[in-house]
């Protein structure tokens, strides 16, 4: 093999095996044939057809989320192409970890409107963390060792390496992985000491703290988590999760708040608020956490850690930046704390103040128990938890996007990090069944549930295809309200009830859809038959859909109406009248 | 609502295919205003290019500006010339005019003291070639418009710190 001139098809497989690549998502077609050729003649990468490329990359966002590496996606040119963007943009502002190989018309023909040709490098420009056209063949180990490169450091993101037929069919020289440092690409992960000891200062003699943790503490590994529960245990302040922290900080921990934010809840929100040293760590002041940014956390000193340097002073003026990498960051933060010889200040009154915020009980809901009840989708989300842990089986969580999303977040309880997936930045309905499936491929031998709705599993549900092709057991968890639940709810609150396009009408008969999918398909229409239909879904060796007709009716509490500010929640029903005084200034917000 | 203020900003890229719409697209697409724009290789045996954007907006936004700015690949440096302190930046302008009689004397007056070069003359028409910040050129360009002025063409600014310090360092 070493004697013998390689194509670049090869050359690309080889620079993918050397980077530890062994699973990619995938979808054939014209000019990516020779890389499907040089993938039918090896045994080292394992290639997954997918049925649409969007899907492609949710299940590479899914399998990086659940693992920590990085997601690998195999597409054609064109249309392959342009029906990836949507994973592209997800992976973007998730900073999940991908690399996207796409395929391109030869050289030559580029910029002559070829078959399936699209300008991929400039329509995913803005789609991705980098992006690169490969026009030299001695170039394309070299950028594919970059690629990767790119897209693990600093903050993760999509990377997508556009390769024209020509240069994979023609031969092509080997390059390992580069030992030096990038020309010019070096982000810092090293904390800057005095900003440390600035931090450390601050939080000591803070009498109303709150750490407030993001998906940047799951992104630096394990060892992340870890080093937050350590320090949140040691200094004995109270911690918040965003939606994509969860996991990040044990939700059984009684320093834990639950998330906050939008539909957070109400002691992390009005912790937040009332907050006098507020530590970020790996979260970016997100306006679905923030609420009404002239309101946020007024009186705070606001310390923030993140490794991209864009996201400090964004959205939120804050008075210690720290630039790093959210495990050296707790690091240098334990560190510097033993090594403080001053005392913290006693927070039993915040505390005490927390714990009154918390009497509230904000994610309380009520489930009449007689058998033939209809189902409050936050009842079916405890159970499926409930029962989950009694299985005692490692369970991996995605959602789609919408209220399911919000009340998985809410009522599903996460311990450790790295088992929730779930599209946070973007929002894009569609994500949860293939995130699922590549979580599933990773983790062949977990119990993997893509807790749906009814509208959202419609957008990738050909992934169905995909499951039963490589026997992979994911469980869909569907709430069926029969509405696109977030759009009724807003409409109800915002636009006087009139429910505009948001009923799910003509929906397919999920069971049966299952079941031609080759998967199990199983009901609950009231309460009585909840609890025997999770049973069966989490005994079934393969694939199955629970379809959980629930209250059609339910919102999701609680909530800060958009515009309004964490202080001004509302808690429930009984107090939806103030998101009719949403100003129109925040009617205009999403 | 916070000050505005004006920046120059210039970075030091890689000399690479793209790499001039990663910047601009970067502006379009965050809202941030262009004022002026060069770019143009700078060093031809490390491939680099060196790109002088004027933008404006409040400090948060300019802050913003430059850590979006340092987060492209192909980025080597970005150095805030106004923050830095003193700087020179110098664009030229070519400048007709078409005029005959008093104004066309009126104008080359005019552009003699400004220090313009006449590039070309014809019996009705003048081109004047003019270096210098951008409000001299501004200036010069509002005292031809009464006397005939009929075209412009700017080239955006080249900008330096002054003293020692360089981008590299």
């Amino acid at each position: 093999m070493m004697g013998q001139p390689q194509s670049g098809a090869e050359i690309l497989l080889r620079a993918l095996e050397e980077q530890g690549v062994e699973v990619i998502f995938g979808y054939p077609g014209g000019a990516v044939l020779p890389i499907y050729d040089a993938l039918f003649q090896q045994n080292a990468l394992r290639h997954i057809l997918v049925r649409h490329e969007q899907a492609a990359v949710h299940a590479a966002e899914g399998y990086a989320r659940s693992t920590g590496r990085v997601g690998v996606v195999l597409v054609t040119s064109g249309p392959g192409a342009t029906n990836a963007v949507t994973g592209l943009v997800d992976a973007l502002m998730d900073s999940v970890p991908v690399v996207c190989l796409t395929g391109q018309v030869p050289t030559h023909l580029i910029g002559n409107d070829a078959f399936q040709e699209a300008d991929t490098t400039g329509i995913t420009r803005p789609a991705t963390k980098h992006n690169y056209l490969v026009k030299r063949a001695e170039d394309l180990a070299r950028v594919i060792h970059e690629a990767f490169h790119v897209a693990r450091s600093g903050r993760p993101g999509p990377v997508v390496v556009d390769l024209p037929k020509d240069i994979l069919i023609g031969p092509a020289p080997y390059r390992s992985k580069p030992e030096s440092a990038h020309r010019t690409y070096r982000p810092r992960t090293v904390p800057d000491a005095g900003a440390i000891c600035a931090a450390v200062t601050a939080l000591k003699r803070a009498r109303r703290p709150i750490v407030y943790a993001g998906g940047g503490v799951i992104n630096a590994g394990p060892e992340a988590s870890r080093r937050l529960t350590h320090f949140v245990r040691r200094t004995g302040f109270p911690c918040t999760n965003t939606l994509m922290g969860l996991g990040s900080f044990p939700a059984s921990d009684p320093h834990f708040l639950g998330m906050l934010g939008m539909h957070g809840t109400y002691e992390a929100n009005l912790a937040m608020h009332g907050s006098d040293v507020m530590l970020n760590i790996g979260a970016r002041f997100d306006d679905r956490v923030t609420g009404r940014l002239a309101a946020f956390s007024p009186g705070s000193l606001k310390i923030h850690a993140d490794i991209d340097p864009s996201n400090i002073n964004k959205n939120v003026a804050v008075d210690i930046p720290i630039v790093g990498d959210a495990a050296q960051v707790l690091a240098a933060l334990i560190e510097a704390w033993e090594a403080d010889p001053e005392p913290a200040e006693a927070i039993d009154d915040w505390w005490q103040q927390i714990e009154t915020w918390r009497g509230k009980d904000s994610l309380r809901f009520t489930q009449r128990k007689n058998p033939d009840a209809l189902i409050k989708p936050q009842y079916a989300v405890r159970r499926l938890y409930e029962l989950c842990r009694e299985s005692g089986r490692d369970v991996f969580i995605s959602t789609e996007v919408g209220q399911h999303q919000m009340w998985a977040a809410q009522h599903f309880r996460f311990e450790r990090p790295n088992r929730w997936m779930t599209s946070g930045g973007l929002g894009t309905m569609g994500y949860g069944l293939p995130a699922a499936m590549g979580v599933q491929v990773a983790h062949p031998d977990a119990l993997v549930i893509d807790i749906a709705g009814e509208a959202s599993i419609l957008m990738n549900i050909q992934e169905m295809g995909t499951l039963a092709q490589y026997r992979l057991p994911v469980k869909v968890f569907i709430l069926n309200n029969q509405y696109m639940g977030m759009v009724r709810q807003w409409q109800e609150l915002l636009h006087g009830s009139r429910y505009s396009e948001s009923y799910s009408a003509a929906l397919p008969d999920f069971v049966k859809l299952a079941e031609s999918f080759h998967a199990k398909g199983l009901r609950a229409s009231c309460l009585g038959e909840l609890d025997d239909v999770i049973r069966e879904m989490l005994d079934t060796p393969g694939a199955v859909i629970a379809d959980i007709a629930v209250d059609p009716a339910e919102n999701c509490y609680p909530m800060i109406p958009s515009g309004a500010a964490h202080n001004e929640m509302i808690l429930g029903p009984e107090q939806a009248e103030r998101a009719a005084s949403v100003t129109d200034e925040g009617l205009m917000l999403v | 609502m916070p000050e505005q203020r004006t920046a120059t900003i210039s970075l030091l890229v890689d000399n690479e295919a793209g790499v001039l719409a990663r910047v601009i697209g970067l502006f379009a697409g965050r809202g941030y205003n262009i004022d002026s724009l060069t770019v143009a290789a700078v060093d031809d045996a490390r491939q680099q290019s060196r790109i002088n954007i004027v933008t404006s907006g409040t400090p948060m936004v300019i802050e913003q500006i430059k850590a979006q700015l340092d987060r492209l690949v192909p980025v080597h440096k970005v150095a805030d010339l106004t923050q830095l302190g003193a700087h020179v930046a110098r664009e030229m302008a070519l400048v007709k005019v078409v005029a005959s009689g008093e104004p066309r004397v009126e104008s080359l007056r005019i552009a003699d003291a400004f220090r313009a070069r006449t590039v070309d003359t014809t019996p009705g028409s003048f081109v004047f070639e003019l270096t210098g910040s951008i409000d001299k050129i501004d200036a010069f360009i509002a005292l031809m418009r009464p006397l005939g002025l009929a075209e412009v063409s700017r080239t955006g600014i080249a900008a330096l710190a002054r003293g020692q310090n360089t981008i590299q360092q």
